[in-house]
């Protein structure tokens, strides 16, 4: 077998599913069912596995570091809120892709900017750009409410149908949904030739370059649609909540998303869905122990995990696994450590 | 006019002080090479040590000042021995999520120490007020802040420029291995250059509590003022970080009073354009290292 089909062969066997990851979407539909007086933790954890997907899509797979991914879920939630507000677009699935396409639209306007430069520059033009974004919502109140955000927003029926309801059942089902979609997609993206040609670039840009890849073009690509998958986030954070306010912009927000990734591990895609999960519950342990200083414990659990390191830690995260999967199965493990990172 | 000129000055005032709370991490960010988003943190440990210093335990202004310096310097050389020199080698991102959660674990611990409101300093009262030179109103405090400041500035550059250890630095920043090559050991200078900026920035954190507000929350508000600071400024010398202080505050003053609507905008736009247009800064070297 010649070495270029046995890369061909490699990278399909990569794309294929696993039972694991069955198993997985599986648990979490299963949850839906089994904590019926949990949606409303559950659906904010979907949200932010969403929003750390997008974040995955640029850090894991391209390697640009954004501290400043706020901005497109803020343009989402905005976007959203103001749609239904004003009665422009009605119907919750509609105005979801709109609000996505408007963020996905500032993506793309930015990307140019955020391409150029090293990492120190993307990291302060990313930062700039959503407090840029932050500043330009609190300075236009009359359209987005201010410090006071959008109050009074209803969210109609799902296709005219299906009612939000009280207890988040349908919010929870609808993000779920939409978060399967969106992985799916996902999913095809980076395991296409696109999605090995951006970890190509993510290893080595003047390599990937120098064997035809358009540096450029393909970082801009993945840009705007990590922007698309924000905005979508933002948008299903509204909708869910019925509330969009000045801190969807908030530089915290960016820094948490961060953390979530950092715990989940970066370049798998499911770094994002672990990682929101285990966020939440720390976030929820950490506020139950002391309300007002949780904030404390979240820094100290990002300082140890860089100075441990993080590829040690997954390492020993999968390490029970993987005993499992080679005691059962009398193979090597297929459970991967996710790749390095930056 | 004069209001113009009044501007001005408070501008200049605002410009130095951002210079001294942010050279300390021209130095980290800009010649070491490692991202330190928790600079503000030390300017703030400075701040609230000066603030206990003089209103709970009733030491002058003037001799709480040195101690700030010290006791942020103190703070920056530990956490540098046993944190931060672990860092160096890795990657940014590896130092943004580092700094980000030392910087949350700052807030959050000043928070439950001293309280989430803003604090003041209490004053002596000859620095209070302000007095008219030729009609243009100069405030004391910020006169002095002016001095001091200045003074600071061309000490540094002294030091920079014409002492041994300015020198050995300088090599150290052009070329590590050179530098270590020739004897000079470089994590030493290194450290020593990192605490003496985390010690700048607590002197400037003690400064500006009057003028910037000092709260929790400080490390996490002015940590883009001084990332515009570096980044505009370059990293080739002192005085690229200076005139980038000096454009900000007044740019920011100037801003805030004759276009109070636009806030923060033109500031981010401004950055935002120098780094497109001068991806190292506006005074900093052309070709990439």
């Amino acid at each position: 077998m010649s070495a270029s089909s046995d890369v061909g062969h490699h990278a399909q066997r990569q794309a294929r599913w696993h039972y694991g990851e069955a198993a997985f979407w599986l648990i979490v539909l299963a949850c839906g069912f089994l904590f019926p007086n949990r949606y409303l933790i559950m659906t904010d954890i979907l949200r932010l596995a969403l929003f750390a997907m997008s974040l995955d899509l640029i850090l894991g797979y391209a390697g640009i570091v954004s501290l400043g991914h706020a901005a497109f879920f803020g343009v989402g939630a905005y976007a959203a809120g103001l749609l239904a507000l004003h009665g422009i677009v009605n119907e919750p699935v509609l105005a979801l892709v709109v609000a996505g396409l408007a963020a996905m639209v500032l993506g793309f306007a930015t990307s140019f900017l955020v391409i150029r430069g090293v990492d120190l520059t993307r990291l302060m033009v990313t930062l700039g750009i959503a407090l840029l974004l932050e500043a330009l919502a609190e300075r236009f109140s009359k359209i987005t409410g201010g410090t006071d955000g959008l109050q009074g927003i209803e969210i109609q029926p799902i296709f005219g149908e299906i009612p939000f309801d009280m207890f988040g059942k349908t919010g929870f089902f609808y993000s779920l949904a939409v978060l399967f979609l969106l992985f799916l997609l996902a999913r095809r993206v980076v395991h296409s030739p696109f999605g090995l040609s951006l970890r190509a670039i993510k290893n080595n840009p003047l390599r990937a370059a120098a064997i035809g890849i358009p540096v450029n073009r393909r970082l801009i690509a993945i840009y705007t649609l990590a922007a698309f998958y924000a905005g979508i986030a933002g948008a299903l954070f509204t909708q869910t909540t019925a509330i969009a306010s000045l801190d969807v912009f908030a530089f915290e927000r960016s820094a948490d998303l961060m953390l979530v990734l950092v715990i989940g591990g970066t370049g798998y895609l499911y770094g994002g869905l672990i990682g929101a999960v285990l966020f939440r519950m720390l976030q929820e342990l950490f506020s139950t122990i002391t309300p007002q200083y949780w904030q404390f414990w979240i820094g100290l659990v990002l300082v140890v995990i860089v100075l441990v390191g993080r590829q040690r830690l997954h390492r020993w995260a999968l390490y029970v696994p993987n005993l499992v999967i080679k005691q059962i199965a009398g193979r090597k493990a297929v459970v991967a450590v996710p790749e390095s990172d930056a | 006019m004069t209001s113009i000129l009044t501007n001005l000055f408070d501008g200049v005032a605002y410009g130095m002080l951002l210079f001294v709370l942010a050279c300390g991490l021209a130095v980290t960010l800009g010649l070491m090479n490692f991202v330190n988003l928790a600079h503000g943190a030390f300017a703030m440990a400075g701040g609230y040590v000066c603030m206990v210093l003089v209103n709970r335990m009733g030491w002058p202004f003037f001799a709480a000042l040195p101690l700030a310096f010290v006791s942020a310097a103190a703070i920056g050389i530990a956490l540098e021995r046993t944190l931060y020199r672990h860092l160096y080698a890795r990657s940014h991102l590896d130092q943004v999520l580092f700094t980000i959660g030392l910087t949350f674990m700052s807030v959050a611990a000043v928070d439950y120490i001293q309280g989430s409101s803003r604090v003041f300093i209490n004053l002596p009262t000859g620095l209070q007020g302000q007095f008219d030179l030729f009609g243009v109103g100069i405030g004391r405090y910020r006169l002095m802040i002016i001095v001091i400041c200045g003074l600071l500035t061309i000490a540094l550059q002294m030091v920079l420029a014409k002492t041994r250890f300015g020198s050995r630095l300088r090599a150290a920043v052009d070329d590590p291995r050179a530098a270590s090559g020739l004897g000079i050991n470089v994590p030493q200078v290194f450290a020593f250059t990192f605490a003496f900026g985390c010690g700048l920035a607590g002197l400037g954190g003690a400064l500006s509590a009057e003028i910037l507000g000092l709260d929790p929350y400080f490390p996490l508000k002015f940590m883009i003022y001084f990332l515009i600071v570096v980044t505009v400024g370059g990293s080739s010398s002192i005085t690229g970080p200076f005139l980038a202080s000096l454009l900000l505050g007044i740019g920011d003053v100037a801003g805030k009073y004759y276009v109070p609507k636009m806030g923060p905008f033109v500031i981010y736009t401004m950055m935002i354009v120098i780094l497109i247009w001068r991806p190292n800064g506006l005074f900093g070297r052309t070709a990439a290292r």
